[in-house]
């Protein structure tokens, strides 16, 4: 401002780059001209958050790779080496291990909230859908990531897993050991996983979510009273309750990093392993073909799915309990894609939607958590009916919805956001 | 619905943290990595006692001299015993691991991350938990280990301990106290019948520090990050304020 002659330099550098690349425009489309509601609540932080969560898995994995050895034999040596002898190895390490469930808990908050104000019904079906092939992903991601550090748990968590997928009649076994590119799991399987995680997955992931806020940006956010701010606009063409995505929701976002940090560092600082959830104890054992844990259970972000395939205990139409678990686990998360189709109320946000679509909500939220819990725990007889029943609401909640979603009364939607 | 959904997690935390739980054992231990004396005398045992035949091969020497605070030529002195290795190697072990195998039926493992693998209540239980038994080949046993491979090597500092009956503190499964003692009738009591160097007090302190100094071993970035912790926390906070002051700073204007 001071030099005015700078300033002209500056508009005429930005306008030679503009001439050669939309810079500005993408600017204003997706940042300064962005409009969104001016009334997002605690629940909007977690989109932001799940960018972030992705940046530091993204930055601190790259680091982590200049380190790590991919082969049977090096793996788990060499993440001990990252652990003690590289310079702030230590950091990074668990910055990477605590940010893998914290990208899923942010996630799935993320998720909840788009349940919670109807954010995947039209006109967003497709960035739902975006976005439940990025979670989709995300658990192929997490899953293979598990298995680099070859620890005990890494390992038979990996066995149990791939395993289902012989549970598949006629070409299963074939399909397991083509997954595996071996009989069992060996360093032929951990160094495709290396591959698949670090090179592969990553750029399906960034490709996705570039999708995920293309496919938002097109059609606008959302808001928790789940009304469209684009019908009342002033003169200008600027929707009278939204606000510039920048500055108004970046400094607030910035809030939001500010109390995640806060949370993410003391984990990472000072309880690195979550309570045996987020490093289980039996992974400081390196992987032993010939010695199966006491107890296998998976990374607390999975075991809500792996409740329902254990839930399955008896076979139908000569189908094995086994093999219908995992057509059930397939089908709890297969049936999220076509959420948007199966809601049929006229109201978007719970606040308005009638009292069954708060009680299946709430119900099927409960179940969720319940289910997580029973997937870290070894099944007993009260446990597994207890998932049985879980597993039932799980899938309830979606099957019933276009009959609740239709009967129940709703109340009015107000014309302008209520804040 | 919010505050409810909240109450939910929380409530589900203890189911969380029990399932966390692993078997019980007699006696608990928590490390302090802030004890220097405590942690050198545990290594001092660990490399008078254990590291013939349990190696180390994740800590170095120097690293563990740095962090407890002790100077080179002290350590090459008094903790490096074999001319094979070096101030800056990790603290391999003497014994051949295939005439391990001979005499003991599995290689004596590695215990550099034992303490992250077992949790120190184990540790310290287990190096406190040897008894004599003629039916074993080793002539001992183990209460937290049964029919543990291991001799008793402590047993020199410890003497020679036993099972007896006797009365105790601890509860007994499916007894009531006694009305006037208060103490436990139990044959599961372990006592020492033929004294050792250390008096049984001395020798659980000595245990106390070999725990600490393998816990120390299991995490040695522990004492870093506890170093670290609170200066980055102090920084996120007062960037939080800043940040809460700039997002109400533009949103003043905002209804």
């Amino acid at each position: 401002m001071g030099n005015p002659n700078k300033a002209k330099a500056e508009k005429g550098l930005m306008r030679w780059v503009d001439d050669r690349f939309p810079a500005t425009q993408m600017w204003q489309e997706h940042l300064s001209k962005y409009y969104a509601p001016k009334n997002f609540n605690f629940w909007y932080f977690f989109g932001s958050l799940a960018l972030l969560a992705l940046v530091n898995q993204i930055l601190t994995g790259v680091w982590l790779t200049m380190s790590f050895n991919p082969s049977a034999e090096g793996a788990f040596d060499s993440v001990e080496y990252i652990m003690r002898d590289v310079e702030w190895g230590w950091l990074i390490r668990y910055m990477h291990t605590t940010g893998a469930s914290a990208f899923f808990l942010v996630v799935y908050l993320h998720m909840f909230r788009g349940l919670l104000y109807g954010s995947y019904k039209a006109p967003r079906e497709l960035v739902w859908v975006f976005g439940m092939t990025i979670y989709l992903v995300l658990m192929a991601e997490a899953f293979m990531g598990y298995l680099l550090p070859w620890g005990q748990m890494s390992y038979w968590g990996a066995q149990v897993i791939i395993s289902l997928f012989s549970a598949i009649p006629a070409i299963g076994p074939d399909l397991a050991q083509w997954v595996r590119g071996d009989f069992l799991i060996s360093g032929i399987t951990l160094n495709r996983f290396f591959a698949l995680h670090v090179v592969a997955l990553p750029i399906v992931i960034l490709a996705l979510v570039v999708l995920h806020i293309i496919a938002l940006h097109e059609v606008g956010s959302n808001n928790p009273d789940g009304i469209d701010i684009k019908q009342k606009k002033d003169e200008a063409g600027v929707p009278l309750d939204g606000i510039p995505f920048h500055p108004y929701y970046t400094v607030k976002d910035l809030v939001g990093v500010a109390v995640f940090l806060f949370v993410f560092c003391v984990v990472v600082f000072y309880f690195p392993e979550g309570g045996g959830y987020f490093i289980e104890r039996p992974n400081f054992d390196q992987a032993n073909p010939l010695q199966t844990p006491d107890h296998i259970a998976p990374v607390w972000y999975m075991t809500p799915f792996y409740a329902i395939l254990r839930a399955i205990t008896f076979s139908v139409f000569g189908l094995d309990a086994k093999f219908l678990g995992v057509i059930f686990m397939g089908a709890a998360i297969a049936i999220l894609f076509v959420l948007p189709w199966l809601d049929r109320s006229p109201v978007r946000s719970m606040r308005y939607k009638g009292w069954m679509s708060k009680v299946m909500l709430t119900l099927f939220a409960i179940s969720f958590v319940i289910l997580g819990v029973l997937g870290v725990l070894p099944s007993t007889e009260g446990r597994t009916l207890l998932a049985q029943a879980c597993t039932v609401i799980y899938f309830a909640f979606f099957v019933l919805m276009p009959f609740y979603t239709k009967l129940e009364k709703t109340k009015p939607v107000p014309e302008r956001v209520t804040g | 619905m919010k505050k409810y959904l909240f109450g939910l997690l929380f409530a589900l935390v203890p189911v969380t943290a029990m399932a966390a739980g692993g078997t019980s054992v007699p006696h608990s231990m928590d490390p302090d990595l802030h004890d220097q004396a405590s942690l050198q005398n545990g290594m001092k045992l660990y490399v008078n006692y254990c590291m013939g035949c349990h190696s180390l091969n994740y800590q170095r020497f120097s690293r563990a001299a740095d962090d407890l605070g002790m100077p080179q030529d002290l350590v090459e002195e008094n903790l490096i015993f074999s001319s094979d290795l070096a101030y800056n190697d990790q603290m391999h072990n003497a014994m051949n691991s295939g005439d391990a195998e001979g005499w003991f039926g599995a290689p004596p493992p590695d215990l550099s991350l034992k303490t992250r693998v077992r949790g120190t209540d184990w540790i310290y239980s287990y190096l406190l938990g040897f008894y004599k038994d003629p039916s074993r080949p080793t002539g001992v046993n183990n209460t937290v280990f049964d029919l543990v491979a291991m001799p008793n090597v402590l047993e020199p500092l410890q003497g020679v301990q036993e099972l007896v009956c006797a009365e105790t503190d601890h509860p007994v499964e499916g007894q009531e106290p006694d009305a006037l003692s208060g103490k436990y009738q139990s044959c599961d009591v372990l006592q020492v019948t033929e004294p050792g160097e250390l008096e049984p007090a001395e020798f659980e302190e000595a245990m106390y520090d070999l725990t600490n100094f393998l816990a120390y071993v299991g995490e040695p970035s522990k004492l870093q990050a506890q170093a670290l912790g609170p200066k980055v926390l102090i920084f996120i906070f007062i960037f939080g304020v800043i940040a809460y002051l700039l997002k109400r700073e533009y949103w003043r204007d905002i209804h």
